[in-house]
């Protein structure tokens, strides 16, 4: 063997282990994103690790880097430096062994299939058994309470009910991980918050690991059991608020609990101290 | 909201055009009696009725070939507008250069091309025909399906990414689907082009009154036989009437989902 390959062996290796030393599931290291065009750094040395079944919010004013550090994770965009590692290995990696359910702001069905064939779509294109196909959909469809709308098509559902198909569509496959770029963002504050408690119960259900972008406070903190607050120009990590002393399972109740203003008032102040150095500065 | 029984929903659609155009013929009847206008210079609608009837067999004969002409162009155009712009969509870079040439051409007259057809192909070789039809089809066709194949929404598109798939999965689950509609409103502007097309480069000659449409218009006007003339515009008219609906029949059919389709439910 010859030394570079031995170093390689050894570095991947090592890599590993750290990655299991630490039971993170993702571990974002020294992780930067400019982009060339107008050379706008979009994140800059970003250091997170995630641990399993962990529902991690990324929270922060637009433009300050919490989507793109979310495709990064995803590998829909290539980091300019450092790397992310899903269970010790590379985000393309992962991609590529489709470890990833994503739900995006647009539910983004296509509007060429039913709700059920939307369901289906991922398992379809990872060869499931049409059998496995048919029960796991329904499954699915259960899990996000609409059963009697298999037969529909996309227009023919509310907004909220797309994006509840979307989330089903997202673990059909059971992926290792789910990645939510403001899932809840087009949609009314009392539909929200439903959606809120469904996707509580959900990942109490499946235990994925979640990661998901908001830029509502209430909505980092009642759903996450860490909100990562962030800041733009250039994009980073300015704070980490441990939300998982708030009980579960979460419920109406929480909304209106002390600690939960308490986790809310905490994380504002993160935020305005963020401003107040950006503004300083 | 309160439902009405399907006859009165057809008939709160249709009625206004129905009534509008017939109190046209009546317009048109009267005009025609109480100024005198002559014969030849605009018949009754009774008399082009009257004629239409008389003439129908021999009209037949003529369309049928017109048609065929018009339906085997729109297919020839339609195959090739769908084969280059697959190909062309593939490689971004061709579809880029081609597309305002393509946008360019298509805004030409392409019916000039009729005479140049004839003395290519023969002037009374259906090719020649049909080939006109087809240049006319082809480009709608393959502007609107390059657009189809291209203008997709970029979070199908991510999906995707997330899902890992190969691009001819992705053209056959995304952007062959997308490019439908965009496939669809080509076909519908291409259906009623065809018939013109067809009917246009009849009129260049060759071509006996009995065996094409535009060939019968065309010597039934120099000869002054209007009521037949027009007998035979009418049923031009019903050839491209009939072409556009058969589109919407086979658009209705293969994409049910579709926003152009989605009536009332």
């Amino acid at each position: 063997m010859d030394d570079t390959d031995f170093k390689q062996s050894v570095s991947s290796v090592v890599k590993v282990f750290w990655s299991i030393t630490l039971t993170s599931v993702i571990s974002i290291q020294n992780i930067s994103k400019v982009y060339s065009q107008g050379n706008v750094t979009a994140l800059s040395d970003i250091n997170l690790e995630i641990a399993s079944g962990e529902f991690v919010s990324l929270l922060g004013p637009s433009g300050c880097g919490k989507s793109t550090l979310l495709r990064l994770i995803g590998d829909l965009i290539a980091p300019s430096a450092g790397m992310v590692l899903v269970n010790g290995r590379s985000a393309p990696e992962a991609r590529q062994s489709r470890d990833y359910g994503m739900v995006f702001q647009q539910a983004t069905l296509y509007d060429w299939r039913t709700v059920s064939k939307n369901v289906q779509l991922p398992l379809e294109i990872m060869n499931y058994p049409a059998a496995q196909r048919e029960t796991r959909t329904r499954e699915m469809l259960r899990l996000v309470q609409l059963e009697d709308f298999g037969q529909h098509y996309p227009w023919q559902l509310s907004g909220g009910m797309q994006q509840r198909v979307a989330i089903a569509r997202a673990l059909a496959f059971a992926p290792k991980i789910l990645l939510m770029d403001e899932p809840f963002g087009a949609l009314d504050e009392m539909t929200r918050e439903r959606m809120q408690l469904e996707l509580l119960r959900i990942w109490g259900q499946t235990q994925t690991t979640v990661v998901f972008v908001t830029h509502s406070i209430p909505e980092a903190v009642f759903l996450s059991t860490r909100v990562v607050v962030m800041s733009p120009r250039p994009g980073r990590i300015t704070d980490i608020v441990d939300t998982s002393s708030l009980p579960t399972p979460r419920d109406f109740e929480t909304r209106e609990a002390p600690l939960f203003f308490q986790k809310i008032t905490e994380v504002r102040e993160c935020l305005r101290r963020d401003e107040v150095r950006g503004a300083s500065s | 909201m309160q439902t009405e029984p399907r006859w009165r929903l057809m008939l709160r659609r249709y009625a206004p055009a129905a009534t509008l155009f017939v109190l046209a013929l009546i317009v048109w009847e009267t005009a025609v009696i109480i100024f005198r206008i002559e014969n030849f210079l605009l018949p009754r609608p009774s008399e082009i009725a009257v004629t239409f009837w008389a003439e129908l067999s021999g009209i037949w004969g003529a369309s049928l070939f017109t048609m065929r002409a018009a339906v085997f162009g729109f297919l020839l155009g339609s195959a090739l507008g769908i084969v280059i712009a697959l190909a062309t969509a593939r490689w971004t870079v061709i579809s880029e250069g081609m597309l305002p040439l393509a946008i360019a051409i298509n805004s030409t007259p392409i019916v000039a091309l009729a005479p140049i057809m004839n003395q290519w192909f023969g002037i009374t070789n259906p090719f020649s025909k049909m080939s006109i039809v087809a240049v006319m089809v082809f480009f709608p066709v393959m502007i609107n399906m390059v657009r189809g194949l291209t203008q997709v929404d970029a979070g199908a598109l991510e999906l995707m990414r997330s899902y890992a798939v190969s691009e001819v999965k992705i053209l056959w689950e995304v952007r062959l689907p997308n490019a439908l509609p965009f496939l669809f409103s080509a076909f519908k502007v291409s259906s009623t082009l065809s018939v013109i097309g067809a009917i246009v480069s009849e009129y260049f000659g060759g071509l006996g009154p009995q065996d094409a449409l535009g060939a019968y218009i065309s010597q039934q006007a120099a000869l002054f036989h209007f009521s037949e003339a027009w007998a035979a515009i009418i049923v031009a008219c019903l050839l491209g009437i009939g072409f556009y609906g058969v589109i919407l029949l086979v658009e209705r059919w293969v994409m049910p989902w579709h926003v152009s389709v989605r009536s009332d439910e």
